[in-house]
């Protein structure tokens, strides 16, 4: 048994691509006294790192996983360890194709070299594959394998060099030790089978255990180990007379969910095609009970030998060669979470860090990241998709995980709607007037565990009334996942007005002395306003890259409300926890405060005609908020919009939500006030008023500055990214342009090569007129962050960064849509609406 | 020309801590999975390089596998008597084994030297008792010729002491001892081809009299002989000693 040191700065446990990736960026970046223990053995402990297939394909439909991914393939390169293979992706049927046509897009937007080639050019790299199996290939040179057990042992030997490190193999953790601080839980201690460590920071990389040791420290790591299931075949005739691991390319069979990868003189065939097998990390064997290592888990070959038929007939000559066996077949465990991105960062134990459900093509990536997250604050790459804070309680649970990878498991190599919804393990959090909704025909789109009504079908008579305003879709795909009463809903509000569930934003209060030092520390604008003011403001992180973006209302002398969206709603919720002192008290309200949205030009008679308050223009004046009895009933109005219309969001206890709900029906309907779903408050009124969102336009890659959303002045008090944002405006007023400029464009002609005419989903690359790269000054490629339809302009628009130089109201430009080019004129190149730039429809 | 049958059974696969079921009766296989042993792989890769062989085993549903197992190296049919192997002892064994072998005509029938699970050594002996034929145990390698009085069986069994071959006329029981041929593994081909296979299902033909066991008990963990030799080049002379003293290396 291996004996540990006795005290560390840090414990990193886990010795897999991860944990070896992040003792060598936090020795990088100075820090010392690091202890790495493993309860397995170097170099390979027997997790999914010694099994895995360590091939890269570098595309993926999301930003933050490619530069991930990117990052790796860099460090990967510079420890020699990397070799460049290429790799298909083969297509069997057309809708792969149009697949991988959007796959086209996501490598154009992140500046990967990519391009789609017919069967006979895929077949004059791999002469072994049958050309009549597949029609097309998406081809990208850049496709390579590594070493990520050498990588693993080089990464750590850096650290041991710097005398920053020691390694304990064989020392596995039997429990962690938390402590109540006045800001919470810390972490103090890790007790191994080889002796206890006090430490100040201890990181869980342990892949698919992660959840038992979690839970060790009472916190949830929400991933289960899966089977992803892989045979080897060899020595294949074709295969043994080159030299070298690999020769050919690897060939993705998207269409059958399987993979061929050599190996030497194998042929390595893995699958994601059979059902998911699901497995507890409580229930993975010890290194002693396993046959080969516990995450090469028995090979059950009935739920192979589908997928071995079609590897078959794609390769029938190579994998029926004379001699060629099947040596190797197992069941390896890899990890799974709800929504596909891993776990990292600090989790609600102060000090207890997370870097878990990674993959080989994002380990060194993911290790830089998170010791830069540790070391600074902030990580070059922004990977809040994949903060440990994103969860949601009900999404902390096992039996959530679960039902969602088992749905998610098929969908690996799937073609995947952007706006596709899961199906298990709904119905988790329901707004108060759900029983309304449904009467109303809502067609539910899920955030963050709510039911959030999307449209409802009992607008559909409105289609007929605006006709070809809504701006009908012809293709299935731009319609799937979406409905023209979106916009028809979207003329009707903006004509007299709509009514929106917004139950599921985040609320929470900050209330004590401390609460004014806690709002302005932590937001960019001036919170110190008088009582009943309501505040839009960003959130920053110490880079000066946007962590939120949502508004404040002052309710008190040392009572402020913070109101966020539900998705990042957890993760905002803990940054205001993290800079709340010790004088402060941080309640949320989300579940007992329901929130109504009142927009429209007949917003004020409805309202009027339910409260005797004075909702005049001179009596409630914008970005005001104060208690007034609606309907009889307590309400908490907040003169603000999302969606450029005169209105009001309506904060009411949850009790009474439904009643109230009923009553704004009520009294609109005679004016033409309809219910109103998210489609219109996220995208369509939105995006015609170019309001920004985070996630979509904003994250911690981007600046206020970039984002055109800098105010005459920045106020006195300190606050989180200060410095920065500082730096940010000097270079402005100092006549330099930002790197990178958001703008909106709107869609010239939508007529595609066929006639029918194409609207964007967002993702898509932007380039010039006649289909040339754009380049913005951090090297960047221009994509599309938010798409959508402008009904009130009868436009469909865009929102992307662009260089500074293209950034000019009237620039023609092009977007990328399939593989056609769609031309597009830039409309505004700040933050001015295209619709109603002056706000007069606010007023 | 020779009619092999070859006869295996679904054991817990071998891993270096073994795992008992909760009940004790049995090797619990969900960590470790399951397989032939060794000794059934060298007879199933012997039977079928003499010829078109039919495999069997005594089985529940679960034991198929194994049957697909050996059908995909090349055996051509394969039958399963549906049973829970749990309650069937060796002459229960013996005595199913031996109604499948006079159902096809079997003249030469190989197994594995003794059971990976239960180790009792029997099963061949019974049948071959049960059937009057003659038997060898621990074979390497089996052959057979023709001769004037029939087909002969060669068999090969290595030992301590010394090297022994049997010439025997069939039909005949061997049991086989691993280390004598090389089990080949599954080509893609022949396991797509073993999914096809028809299997015959029989029901055994008598209620078993059971193994008499009690319950299995894991022995004592031994403790660990790992001595460390040294730590980089200072340790190569001890090195270079042990191998002399093991007899690899000579000085």
């Amino acid at each position: 048994m291996a004996t540990v040191p006795a005290s560390a700065k840090v414990v990193v446990i886990g010795a897999g691509i991860v944990g070896n990736s992040l003792v060598h960026h936090l020795a990088r970046l100075g820090w010392r006294d690091i202890v790495q223990i493993d309860k397995g053995p170097l170099p390979n402990p027997g997790g999914s790192t010694g099994h895995a297939s360590n091939f890269i394909f570098p595309v993926d439909h999301s930003r933050e996983i490619t530069d991930l991914t990117l990052d790796s393939v860099r460090q990967y390169q510079e420890m020699g360890v990397f070799t460049q293979s290429g790799g298909f992706e083969i297509a069997r049927t057309p809708e792969r194709m149009e697949e991988l046509r959007r796959r086209m897009s996501s490598a154009r937007a992140w500046g990967i070299e990519s391009e789609l080639v017919d069967p006979a050019f895929v077949k004059e790299k791999v002469p072994f594959i049958e050309e009549d199996q597949f029609i097309g290939a998406f081809w990208t040179p850049s496709v390579g394998v590594v070493d990520s057990l050498r990588a693993g042992t080089i990464m750590r030997e850096r650290a041991l060099e710097a005398g920053a490190l020691t390694v304990v193999p064989n020392a596995e953790v039997v429990g962690l030790d938390v402590e109540d601080v006045p800001s919470g839980r810390r972490i103090r201690r890790v007790r191994t089978d080889g002796g206890d460590i006090e430490t100040e920071y201890v990181v869980i990389a342990c892949g698919v255990w992660s959840p038992k040791i979690g839970d060790m420290a009472g916190i949830s790591i929400p991933l289960t180990p899966a089977v992803h299931q892989m045979i080897s075949v060899g020595p294949c005739p074709q295969l043994a007379e080159r030299e070298g691991e690999i020769s050919f390319p690897i060939v993705r069979d998207m269409d059958t969910f399987c993979y061929e990868r050599q190996h030497g003189a194998d042929m390595e065939v893995g699958s994601y095609a059979h059902r998911a097998i699901l497995h507890e990390p409580e229930d993975i064997p010890s290194i002693e009970q396993a046959k080969l290592s516990p995450t090469e888990m028995p090979f059950t070959s009935d739920d192979f030998d589908p997928q071995l038929e079609q590897a078959y007939e794609l390769m029938p000559e190579l994998l029926g060669a004379e001699g060629a066996e099947m040596r190797y077949a197992i069941n390896g465990l890899l990890s799974l979470t709800c929504d596909g991105n891993p776990i990292l960062g600090e989790s609600l134990v102060e000090g207890l860090w997370t870097a878990a459900a990674v993959w080989i093509k994002e380990g060194p990536g993911v290790g830089r990241a998170v010791a830069e997250w540790m070391v600074d604050g902030h990580s070059e790459i922004d990977v809040s998709h994949s903060d440990i804070r994103r969860f949601h309680p009900h999404q902390m649970r096992r039996e959530h995980t679960r039902l969602r990878t088992t749905e998610s498991f098929i969908k690996t190599y799937g073609i995947v709607h952007p706006s596709e919804q899961y199906e298990s393990d709904r119905d988790q959090r329901l707004a108060a007037m759900h029983d309304s909704q449904v009467k109303l025909g809502a067609v539910f789109f899920e955030t963050g565990g709510w039911e959030r009504p999307h449209w409802y079908e009992s607008n559909a008579p409105l289609l007929e009334e605006y006709g070809d305003a809504v701006l009908p879709r012809e293709h299935e795909w731009d319609a799937r996942w979406w409905s023209p009463i979106i916009n028809a809903e979207h003329l009707r509000m903006r004509e007299a007005g709509g009514v929106v569930d917004l139950s599921a934003f985040e609320v929470f209060d900050i209330t004590g002395p401390g609460s004014l030092d806690a709002v302005q520390s932590t937001c960019v604008a001036q919170c110190d306003v008088p009582v009943g003011k309501v505040v839009y403001t960003p959130v920053l992180d110490g880079a000066g890259g946007f962590k939120a973006d949502l508004t404040v209302m002052r309710l008190g002398d040392e009572h402020f409300r913070v109101v966020t969206g539900a998705a990042h709603g957890p993760a905002d919720r803990s940054w205001f926890a993290d800079h709340a002192g010790p004088d402060t008290v941080l309640t949320s309200r989300t579940d007992d405060i329901a929130t109504i949205g009142l927009w429209g030009p007949r917003a004020r008679d409805v309202l009027a005609s339910l409260t005797s308050d004075d909702v005049s223009g001179e009596g409630f004046a914008m970005l005001t908020c104060r208690e007034i009895t609606v309907a009889g009933l307590p309400v908490l109005a907040s003169r603000i919009s999302y969606v450029g219309e005169l209105g009001w969001e309506l904060y009411v206890g949850v009790d009474a939500a439904a009643q109230l709900w009923d009553a704004l029906l009520d009294a609109g309907s005679s004016s033409g006030v309809v219910p109103v779903g998210i489609g219109v408050y996220g995208t369509t009124g939105r995006i015609e008023k170019a309001y920004r969102a985070v996630g979509a336009e904003l994250d911690a890659e981007r600046t206020i500055v970039e984002a055109g959303m800098q105010r005459p002045k920045v106020k006195a008090a300190d606050f989180t990214g200060r410095e920065a944002y500082l730096a940010q405006r000097a270079r402005l007023d100092s006549g330099e342009a930002p790197e990178t400029v958001l703008c909106t464009m709107a869609v010239d002609d939508h007529t595609s090569a066929s006639g029918v005419k194409r609207y964007m989903l967002g993702g898509e690359p932007i380039l010039t007129r006649s289909g040339e790269p754009l380049t913005d000054g951090h090297g960047h490629h221009p994509y599309v962050t938010t798409a959508g339809s402008a009904p009130s302009l009868g436009k469909h628009l865009l929102m992307a960064y662009l260089p500074p130089e293209q950034a000019r109201v009237g620039t023609e430009l092009a977007v990328s849509y399939m593989e056609e080019l769609y031309p597009v004129t830039v409309v505004s190149a700040d933050a001015t609406a295209p619709y109603d730039p002056a706000n007069e429809r606010m007023k | 020309m020779v009619a092999p049958l070859v006869a295996v059974k679904r054991v817990v696969d071998s891993s270096s801590e073994v795992v008992l079921t909760d009940d004790a009766q049995a090797v619990d296989g969900r960590f470790a999975g399951f397989t032939m042993s060794a000794h059934e792989e060298c007879a199933v890769e012997l039977a079928v390089r003499l010829g078109e062989s039919r495999v069997v085993t005594l089985g529940d549903a679960d034991a198929v596998e194994q049957l697909r197992a050996a059908l995909a190296v090349g055996c051509t049919a394969a039958t399963h008597l549906v049973a829970d192997p749990q309650t069937f002892g060796p002459a229960d064994v013996a005595r199913e084994l031996a109604g499948v072998v006079r159902e096809h005509g079997h003249d030469l029938v190989l197994l594995g030297n003794d059971a990976a699970d239960s180790g009792d050594f029997q099963v061949g002996i019974r049948l071959a008792y049960e059937l009057g034929w003659p038997v060898v145990n621990g074979a390497q390698t089996v052959t057979v010729e023709d001769g004037p009085d029939g087909p002969t069986a060669t068999v090969h069994v290595s030992g301590p002491d010394g090297h022994e071959t049997y010439r025997l006329p069939l039909p005949a029981v061997v049991t086989v001892l691993e280390g004598g041929v090389e089990p080949r593994y599954p080509t893609v081909p022949g396991r797509m081809k073993a999914k096809k296979v028809p299997i015959e299902e029989r029901e055994p033909a008598a209620p078993p009299a059971g193994t008499g066991r009690v319950r299995l008990l894991l022995p004592p963990p031994t403790p660990s002989d790992v001595q460390v030799l040294g730590k980089g080049a200072e340790a190569a002379p001890a090195v270079v000693d042990l191998f002399e003293r093991l007899g690899v290396i000579a000085r």
